[in-house]
């Protein structure tokens, strides 16, 4: 039960890594591409480690898992938003339909 | 299900021909921002293929360094070299101008000759790449002949460790042979690092990379995560003894506080540039020789420590190195004399 | 078990090298860099799922300090002085 579950939510990640990917290629700028960087952070990489928690062997590999997963999800929000204002800064405009 | 059993190496192949593709797409790149991005990925997938052949230990350093100096390193250099960029840019069209005045009816023996002397070059260099290319094909095969022989895997020197283990003072057989059956190669790669720290500070000017006030964003983002580096670095130096880690994974996690804090605008106070900076600098050095060579009034080798108290003298060693490495690090990425 | 878990990694293997290809491209520095972080973001899940199927816990130190140090090489990069390119010049290419 605990490992079909754990199986379920490693496969949710995987698509949400693909998604990242699909996106990092197919969107058109850097703004939207900031978009399908945090999918594959927040959900991904989230719900890799969540499916793997279920497999942990002990309670502090639990924290450790969850500790990475926190200090990606800041690394790449902070990412994100440093990336953003270098664009803006340096005037590359937004995308527009 | 047959094909499921090729799935590892699938995953092996597919980390070795990105990793060898990366390196060469690295260094033939003509742009230099997009070979630097391309170093730093080429770093996180020697990190996975380290992981993969269980030598966690490098894995482990490779990804500090790679992910946390290296790349910050290049940056650095690159804005330096920034300028510089833009006149080799605006080089190759001047002369391009010059070869097209060459060729105008109006010539003279002069450039005619100029016109010879660059002729020759270009048969003399296919000649040149037609060697190197033979002589390098030639050693790719010698290499996988012997590579061949060697098939066999062997036991190498894993025995030995093993056998005399007990006596090093830790339980991690790689911290073993660093720290102590070949502790020299550790104090020498330690001192290498402080000879290229010397030379930075002979040559380079110090990075405005950290100058301007940081965002918000930044300043919380170094705040979070400079202390929990230290931690993490203090972590690596203790799972060392037992486990995959030791000082220089600890000192490259070290180094890249100190790297993160620079770049978020802070400078070491004006009273700890000086004398207290060069001392945490050469303590590794210094703590690792006196060590190495004190233990010879006790009747041992130089850098051998007797078994009842090689655990204590490690746990030194390593203590000052991580902290020497780190400092080099951040310097290195500073670089100029503070 | 052990094949999915090797599935899963050769999954994500390949959504990384997909993703290179956003680096060689560019066209920005900034997608370079972001593609380069995405990477970092991939890496850290293979060391992770590879530390289950290889029984081997100390990988997720690996991927700790991964994940610790992962904002430097941005960070360092839009501490860069600014670019002197015309703006919007690299969007065009």
């Amino acid at each position: 039960m605990l490992a079909s579950l754990s199986v379920v939510l490693l496969l949710a990640g995987a698509a949400f890594f693909l998604g990242g990917s699909v996106g990092m290629l197919r969107f058109p700028d850097v703004y939207t591409r900031l978009h399908a960087l945090t999918k594959a952070d927040n959900l991904g990489l989230g719900l890799v480690v969540l499916g793997l928690m279920l497999q942990a062997e002990s309670l502090a590999a639990v924290g450790k898992l969850f500790v990475i997963w926190l200090l990606l999800l800041a690394a790449s929000a902070t990412a994100s938003q440093l990336v953003a204002s270098w664009a803006q800064e340096n005037g590359f405009a937004p995308w527009r339909g | 299900m047959a094909w499921l059993t090729g799935l590892p190496l699938a995953v092996d192949l597919v980390l070795g021909t990105t990793l060898l593709w990366l390196a060469w797409r690295a260094l033939s790149s003509p742009d230099l921002f997009q070979a630097v991005a391309l170093f730093i990925a080429f770093g996180v997938i020697l990190g996975l293929v380290w992981a993969r052949l269980d030598t966690i230990d490098i894995a482990l350093a490779e990804i500090a360094l790679g992910a946390g100096v290296t790349g910050a390193l290049l940056l650095a250099a690159l804005s330096q070299l920034q300028p510089a960029e833009v006149d080799a840019r605006a080089a190759p069209s001047a002369t391009g101008a010059n070869e097209h005045q060459a060729g105008q009816p109006g010539q003279t023996a002069e450039t005619a000759d100029a016109d010879e002397a660059q002729h020759k070059p270009a048969v003399f260099r296919a000649l040149l790449a037609a060697v190197m290319g033979l002589l390098l094909l030639a050693a790719l095969f010698g290499l996988g002949l012997v590579t061949w022989q060697l098939w066999e895997p062997s036991s190498g020197l894993t025995q030995q460790v093993n056998t005399h283990l007990p006596e090093s003072g830790v339980e991690h057989p790689v911290t073993a042979v660093l720290l102590n059956f070949r502790g020299y190669d550790t104090l020498l790669e330690i001192a290498v690092l402080l000879l290229a720290l010397i030379g930075v500070w002979s040559l380079a000017t110090a990075s405005n990379l950290g100058d301007t006030t940081p965002e918000p964003v930044l300043a919380a983002l170094s705040r979070l995560l400079a202390p929990l580096m230290i931690l993490v670095a203090a972590y690596l130096v203790w799972v060392g003894a037992h486990a995959p880690g030791g000082a220089f994974q600890a000192g490259s996690v070290l180094g890249a506080a100190g790297v993160l804090l620079r770049l978020s605008g802070w400078r070491l106070p004006a009273g700890a540039a000086g004398w207290p900076l060069r001392l945490v600098l050469a303590l590794g050095v210094a703590v690792f020789a006196f060590i190495g060579i004190a233990v010879i009034g006790l009747g041992e080798p130089l850098l051998g420590y007797p078994t009842a108290w090689a655990k204590h003298a490690i746990l030194v060693i390593e203590l000052a190195a991580t902290l020497s490495i780190g400092a080099i690090l951040a310097s290195l990425f500073i670089g100029g004399r503070p | 078990m052990q094949y999915f878990y090797f599935a899963l990694i050769l999954f994500l293997l390949l959504t990384l090298v997909a993703g290179l290809w956003r680096i060689r491209r560019g066209p920005t520095p900034a997608d370079r860099m972001l593609a380069a972080q995405l990477f970092g973001t991939t890496a850290a899940a293979i060391l992770l799922v590879l530390a289950e199927v290889s029984d081997a816990p100390a990988l997720r130190d690996v991927a700790l300090v991964l994940a610790l140090l992962a904002a430097i090489t941005v960070t360092a990069f839009t501490r860069r002085a600014r670019i002197s390119l015309p703006p919007g010049d690299d969007d065009a290419r």
